[in-house]
């Protein structure tokens, strides 16, 4: 079945995209254990590359790596170096999980309306502000949104916390800030698949048969126009989860997306291979899933 | 609509819509008023000379830090007494550059892929676009962090560019839009090969090849002329995409160094001041005002160029 | 979605909520190299001796007494007979020897061993010319008593002992779990507290340690530890009452340094660490003391500190902070700039003319400040005023710059230096010539041998003169580097709430002394 082989060719893949992820970043200049204070002596220093393997070439080092994934050690973190990457990801993950779901709500909660009533409303006033207020979203970055929204709502109006995950309140600004840019996204392809629906010969003929306006809009339209926002969540969704990194460093968030960048920055070899993994088998799974619920959805499209 | 259009070409029918959407000439009036004053900006200052160039040299520290709006410094002042204003329009350059540059590089890449993997089809298309599912599964900001720092390093060191900072930092450009460009092709390596696809059964194409044309001549006279529409739009869609990627990487620390500005750092700048005690609202409302204002114009204008083409969503 | 929300830890509020700094490395003590993990560990695990928290001397610690011979060269110490692991079991001599050891294990990759070196062989075991720990200068002389032999008189020799580097560590969960051993819980510790939770970016959490010698006076029960790195959100953070103190200079957020001073919770202090930038005195023409010395002559140190850092920073003309034990620095060269283009032309480049174009390497600040870059922006303008040079300015991410300054791959690069204990060497013992700290290409073999000379005499007033001597030919002779400022440190809390802490040169703070008075409404 088509489904059973793409579950079976992610595996090749995971396997190309870790010795990617694993050739790039030893290209990159310097190494994990540049420091402010020299050690003391050059053989401290060997000796450290020595117990991480860095002396050793390249491929030697990533077939090692390899070896130890295959018994579920995805090594430790170079720059933590008393946590293993699966630890530092099974702590972090949940939380990201967490923020990149209650903003995915947020979006689709707000987006979707959006982009129904802009499309419902087309060429008039409500469509203009409506799609405005979509671009704009798409168009205000989340470094400028959240200090904005901690400043008002946290600073100014003391409603909410400054920053920290650890009760509700905590958990409210956050995903708006993270969540804003998807609404435009949503919006936006809601209101377009909509608009091309009302055009299809589909709905023509249900118009001509004589169902009312507003059945039709909800009952035929909508559930056309959905099936691009549908493929388009999964893509989203890892977007929200990687692009959390901003968010959840602003509001001091303990996710993983903070871990994507610093480990970049820190040359952090075991914690970028291991999270370029993550983010490609997440990524890997939503498609699949996502094209599973297309396949449901609309009965016309068949995968050979 | 008149008896003119239905006889005009789809170019020239796209032309007429487009010129008939309200909010992409105005956005179009916004890019081209931008752009004048961009160039502009630095004739005046070298003409003007003496008093206003030193004023509003966007490198010049002075001690009137932190200033907000007022006659002499229109947008208020930084840190170290330099004027926003001036700041904000060489900025521009730079983000505009890379935006440009960026959205071209991707323009060429996406579309010879595209071309090529809808048109050869078969084994190389199997291929071409495994490749692409492969790069859409990495997280696209481990590989333009060691992009950016790796190859500005390896360029430096093979001493094709001489060590200076200016050079450095010419360096740096390049790498940030060969880099953004590099990860924002994806999509339009993948929508050019729908295009492609469709078109390669068309009639004039099968007329082409049975008269023996080869590949490489199909491919440049006939299709890539075909899928312009669509290439540009995305393009157009392509440029704020890259302008906001740039400002992120910025925002970390990756993008342009100083003493060089773009509007990203110079939103980093502004988000910096961010604190419960003092707020120099000038630093972020005008960079970001500037900048959002931009992308805006862009969208809407990329909107419109698809409106423009698309017939179907009419 | 909902099971989610309800999946809100529940957990007792802590004690005491501290900004601490960035997330710790590790809590290894012998790995460990930032002050800011220090601080925790050194609550964690504990020395023979242990610093006051009002001057922050040594005192005793895990030994109750200690002798030290005529010749300063030996050192015995008595540990205290009733002493636990939290975990139970007792703390003995061997204990202390295991963990030196340890430290000094070249398979242990400790970047701070380099302080144990004054341990007879301890350099040699290190190293790995002798392979025998047994040879190293440290024994247990029995159950509770341990010896140290010295290659040469160390007057900080115990406050040596009070850094995490000599703590004790638990040799069993060592030996069981190699390199997770701190992932063990319960965690056997020394110290006063337990450890008793530790999630990255998230919070290490500090139990009081019932087995503690001293735990009678250990003030809070829970502590909690937040990694924050942006003054602005510490700021943020503490002003609506989520944390109790912000402890760090690299938390202050300097645009706003005028009006924050002005309050009684931000509580400053001239601090053990002085701001400076580097020659490569292997390049030309860094490589004349004369182009030095005219480049230092030409900046206006009080304007940079008045301007840019804004805390009421000391500028200085020497590198060892005001303030160290048994030491009064010698004054360098001040600020003249006329004197400064007369070097210059004396050099061969009159007016600046000729001069080539240089960078100066500097990497961008921890939690977005701008720092370093306002101070090579404003470096550039004086020298650019001044002398009629052009440097340019560059700045690369903070991995790459530690790498390229120890490659010697820079003209002028910014440096900063933190003392590691209360003493001149700290600071002036980086410039011998080949240690690895050094970073400038510079070499002085006078230098050498004061430096060498002072820490081997037991007098303190003789060791004085020499160091004396030694940082004068430093700073202002040769200049390999140009001193700023001395770093100012700043805590911020609530006097009326919080006890226990005293402002030092050190910046340390013991956990175990502070104290919430009465609970925030």
């Amino acid at each position: 079945m088509y489904f059973l082989r793409r579950i079976a060719f992610a595996i090749p893949l995971l396997l190309v995209i870790s010795a990617l992820a694993f050739a790039l970043v030893h290209l990159a200049p310097g190494g994990p254990f540049d420091r402010e204070r020299k050690p003391a002596s050059p053989e401290i220093e060997r000796n450290l590359r020595a117990k991480y393997h860095l002396d050793e070439p390249v491929w030697k080092q990533y077939g090692r790596y390899l070896g130890d994934l295959l018994h579920g050690d995805f090594g430790a973190s170079m720059k933590y170096r008393n946590h293993s990457v699966s630890d530092i990801i099974a702590q972090g993950l949940p939380v990201s999980v967490l923020l990149g779901g209650l903003a995915f709500c947020f979006a689709t909660a707000v987006g979707l309306p959006l982009g129904f009533f802009t499309a419902a409303r087309r060429g008039r006033w409500p469509d203009y502000a409506g799609s405005l207020l979509a671009v704009l979203a798409v168009c205000i970055p989340s470094f400028v949104l959240a200090p904005a929204l901690i400043l008002v709502f946290a600073i100014k109006l003391g409603w909410l916390p400054v920053g920290l995950w650890s009760s509700p309140w905590h958990m409210i600004l956050p995903p708006i800030a993270l969540g804003s840019f998807f609404i435009g996204q949503v919006a936006r392809i809601l209101r377009e698949g909509m608009l091309g629906a009302a055009q299809s010969e589909f709905v023509m003929a249900a118009r001509a048969k004589g169902l009312g306006e507003t059945t039709l809009l909800f009952k035929h339209v909508f559930r056309i126009a959905l099936l691009p926002v549908v493929s388009y969540t999964g893509p989203m969704l890892a977007d929200l989860l990687t692009g959390s990194f901003i968010v959840e460093s602003i509001f001091q968030i303990p996710g993983i997306g903070v871990f994507l960048v610093n480990s970049t920055l820190n040359l952090d070899y075991p914690m970028i291979v291991g999270l370029s993994l993550l983010y490609a088998l997440l990524l890997i799974g939503l498609n699949l899933a996502v094209d599973f619920a297309y396949t449901w959805l609309d009965p016309r499209v068949k995968y050979e | 609509m008149n008896d003119q259009s239905l006889h005009a070409s789809p170019g020239r029918r796209a032309w007429l819509r487009f010129r008939r959407n309200r909010t992409v000439v105005l956005s179009s009036w916004y890019l081209m008023l931008l752009l004048a004053v961009i160039l502009a900006w630095p004739i005046l200052l070298k003409v003007a000379g003496g008093d206003f160039a030193r004023l509003h040299d966007p490198d010049r520290i002075s001690d009137a830090q932190f200033s907000g709006p007022s006659a002499q410094h229109w947008f208020g002042t930084d840190l170290h007494g330099r004027d926003l204003f001036s700041r904000i329009l060489f900025g521009a350059q730079i983000s505009l550059l890379i935006g440009v540059f960026g959205a071209g590089v991707s323009l060429v890449i996406g579309v010879l892929w595209g071309a090529i993997a809808g048109y050869v089809g078969g084994r190389v298309d199997g291929f071409l676009m495994r490749v692409v599912d492969i790069l859409y599964s990495l997280p696209s900001i481990i590989f333009v962090i060691v992009l950016v720092t790796t190859l500005g390093e390896l360029l430096k060191h093979s001493h094709l560019v001489e060590a200076s900072p200016t050079a450095e930092g010419a360096v740096r450009i390049v790498m940030l839009f060969v880099g953004l460009g590099a990860i924002s092709w994806l999509t339009m390596a993948r929508i050019i090969r729908g295009q492609v696809l469709a078109l390669r059964s068309r009639a004039f194409v099968e007329a082409s090849r049975t008269l023996g044309a080869g590949t490489g001549r199909i491919l440049f006279r006939h299709i890539i002329p075909n899928i312009f529409g669509v290439a540009i739009t995305y393009t157009a869609l392509t440029l704020p995409a890259i302008i906001l990627y740039e400002s992120f990487l910025s925002y970390l620390g990756l993008g342009v160094q100083p003493p060089m500005a773009s509007w990203g750092t110079l939103m980093a700048e502004g988000v910096e001041q961010i604190n419960p005690i003092r707020i120099y609202w000038w630093l972020i409302v005008f960079p970001g005002g500037v900048l959002v204002a931009t992308l805006l114009a862009l969208n809407f204008l990329g909107d419109g160029l698809r409106d423009a083409w698309d017939v179907k969503s009419k | 979605m909902a099971c989610f929300l309800g999946c809100s830890r529940h957990e007792p509020p802590a004690d005491l909520t501290i900004i601490n700094f960035v997330e710790p490395e590790s809590l290894d003590p012998a790995i460990i190299t930032a002050q800011a993990d220090m601080r925790i560990v050194s609550g964690l695990f504990e020395g023979l001796t242990r610093l006051e928290p009002v001057a922050a001397r040594a005192v005793p610690g895990l030994a109750e007494r200690w002798e030290i011979s005529p010749d300063g060269k030996t050192y015995t110490f008595h540990l205290r007979t009733n002493l636990q692991w939290s975990t139970g079991g007792p703390i003995t001599a061997d204990d202390v020897v295991y963990s030196w050891l340890r430290e000094l294990d070249p398979a242990t990759a400790s970047d701070y061993a380099g302080q144990l070196y004054y341990l007879k062989n301890g350099e040699d075991f290190n190293t790995g010319k002798i392979t025998n720990a047994s040879l190293v200068g440290v024994h247990a002389l029995d159950k509770f008593t341990v010896r140290a032999e010295l290659i040469h008189p160390t007057l900080f020799f115990l406050d040596i002992c009070a850094m995490p580097l000599t703590c004790v560590v638990p040799r069993q969960t060592i030996e069981k779990y190699g390199d997770q051993w701190l992932n063990a819980r319960p965690l056997p510790v020394s110290g006063a507290y337990e450890l008793a939770a530790w999630r990255l970016n998230d919070k290490v959490r500090l139990k009081k340690n019932p087995r503690y010698w001293d735990a009678a006076n250990t003030q809070s029960e829970i502590i909690d530890i937040l990694p924050v790195g942006t003054p602005n959100t510490a700021l943020s953070l503490y002003e609506r009452g989520q944390v109790d103190i912000v402890w760090d200079k690299e938390l202050i957020p300097t645009e706003l340094t005028d009006v924050l001073l002005k309050r009684p919770d931000f509580h400053t202090f001239t601090y053990l660490g002085t701001y400076f930038f580097r020659f490569n005195v292997t390049r030309k023409p860094f490589d004349d003391p004369r182009v030095r010395r005219a480049l230092a002559l030409a900046v206006d140190k009080e304007r940079i500190v008045k301007k840019i850092t804004r805390s009421g920073e000391l500028t200085t003309s020497h590198l060892v902070p005001p303030g160290t034990a048994n030491y009064a620095a010698p004054d360098g060269l001040g600020y003249n700039p006329e004197l400064a283009r007369q070097l210059l032309a004396q050099a061969g480049f009159p007016g600046g003319k000729g001069f080539p174009r240089f960078e100066y390497l500097f990497n961008a600040g921890a939690g977005g400040a701008n720092l370093n870059e306002n101070i090579a922006i404003e470096l550039q303008q004086m020298w650019r005023d001044e002398l009629g040079i052009e440097m340019e300015i560059r700045q690369v991410e903070t991995q790459v710059f530690w790498g390229m300054q120890q490659r010697l791959e820079y003209a002028l690069s910014k440096s900063s230096w933190i003392g590691d204990y209360n003493d001149a060497n700290t600071f002036l013992g980086m410039f011998l010539s080949g240690d690895g700290n050094n970073q400038t290409g510079w070499s002085n073999s006078r230098y050498d041998e004061l430096v060498h000379d002072a820490n081997e005499t037991t007098d303190p007033a003789a060791r004085e003169k020499m160091f004396q001597q030694a940082e004068t030919i430093l700073i202002r002779d040769e200049l390999p580097v140009v001193p700023l400022y001395i770093y100012v440190g700043i805590n911020y809390f609530n006097t009326n709430r919080i006890s226990g802490i005293w402002q030092n040169m050190l910046d340390d703070h013991p956990l175990r002394c502070i104290r919430k008075i009465k609970p925030r409404p």
